[in-house]
């Protein structure tokens, strides 16, 4: 069967089979005053503020991009507020990211 | 065709979620959000267990899209209202999938779950089933669904659109960033193409552009207004939503979707592809 591109389930730990000596891997959670925030929309931004990406944050936060090395906004949408924070990539690997709305 | 024909607004749905007749349905890839909580009185369509075919590559057949149209309870008669997540990418490709098989009344739902979302309106637990019916469905439109042939046929004669984002389009990813990179078609796009990514069409809140900023952004990127046009992305959906955008909302009179696309293409052997910015 032919798979979509949805985002899949975001979870904090990856899946055994992503490897991150190729992949470059955003990793990150959306808070609001500590607390995280689950149901935000995070969209990546590329360095000229295009939009690349979109995913919605699970229950705890976490959120998780396969991007490329380079410079990156991340951005959420929540309908406590809004935030954004920016990132840079330098190769692959695991990038951590947060953001906070609100 | 206008506008409001086409797109209902969220709050022409909550002021009609009870109106008979009317048939809130939500799509998705990955049905879960609806379990967790939808439009009340909203039924569900699974994109994956319910209109792809599950050994070949390809849609339910005609008598599958009347078998799973009737035990949702949806009648010919009904106007359907089609609303989603990932901006409503599945939900544009039912819409578009709903026209193929002839259902004329049928709506999205602007913005879609994000915009119904981060509006702050309800969403419901409750499980919602609706008496089934016998429903009758038409052949498939051959007008709206283009095949890889007439793809190869379009390059350089038609308008292609590429609505994958930047890199996809360019071949340095190979699928969108929420997901992993390993994949077996070669990375690139069809020769001649224009890229303008599907979220051009969109606002951030999911809401589509008007449609003067949406005729110019086309314009702008070289769409050629007197010819057919045929969009295509990876796998089909995101260019439904551009379908949607240039057929349904602009009124462009010959526009197909390749839901083919470049899972399709990227795999087919000897055809031509093209990798870098493109001309444009």
């Amino acid at each position: 069967m032919t798979d979509g591109c949805g985002a899949p389930e975001q979870t904090a730990t990856l899946p055994a089979s992503v490897d991150i000596e190729k992949e470059t891997v955003l990793n990150g959670k959306v808070t609001a005053d500590g607390v995280a925030v689950g149901g935000a929309y995070v969209r990546l931004l590329d360095a000229s503020g295009e939009f690349t990406a979109e995913v919605v944050s699970s229950p705890d936060g976490d959120f998780r991009f396969f991007a490329a090395p380079g410079s990156w906004t991340v951005r959420a949408l929540h309908r406590s507020g809004n935030g954004e924070t920016k990132v840079t990539a330098d190769g692959p690997g695991l990038h951590p990211v947060a953001v906070s709305v609100g | 065709m206008s506008r409001e024909d086409v797109l209902v607004t969220a709050e022409w749905a909550e002021e009609n979620l009870e109106t008979a007749g009317v048939v809130f349905v939500e799509v998705d890839e990955d049905t879960s959000a609806y379990d967790g909580g939808h439009i009340p009185g909203a039924v569900k369509i699974d994109w994956k267990t319910e209109l792809q075919d599950p050994v070949r590559r390809d849609f339910v057949d005609r008598a599958g899209f009347e078998k799973l149209l009737s035990a949702k309870g949806i009648g010919n008669d009904d106007k359907v209202v089609l609303y989603g997540g990932n901006n409503n990418w599945f939900a544009a490709y039912a819409y578009w999938y709903f026209k193929l098989y002839g259902h004329q009344n049928v709506q999205l739902l602007d913005g879609g779950r994000k915009k119904w979302e981060l509006d702050g309106r309800q969403l419901s637990k409750d499980s919602v089933t609706r008496d089934a019916t016998e429903y009758k469905a038409q052949e498939q439109d051959p007008a709206i669904r283009a095949f890889r042939d007439e793809v190869v046929e379009a390059i350089s004669a038609k308008n292609l659109v590429d609505v994958r984002s930047p890199d996809e389009f360019s071949g340095k990813l190979l699928a969108p960033a929420h997901l992993p990179q390993e994949q077996a078609q070669r990375a690139g796009h069809i020769p001649s193409a224009i890229n303008v990514p599907w979220s051009k069409a969109a606002n951030e809140d999911g809401t589509f552009r008007s449609s003067d900023e949406l005729r110019e952004l086309y314009k702008e990127a070289g769409i050629d207004e007197g010819k057919a046009t045929i969009a295509y992305c990876r796998i089909g959906e995101r260019s439904s939503h551009t379908w949607f955008a240039l057929h349904e909302l602009l009124g462009y009179s010959d526009v197909k979707n390749y839901d083919g696309s470049w899972t399709e293409y990227g795999s087919l052997v000897g055809v031509p592809v093209e990798i870098g910015p493109g001309a444009k």
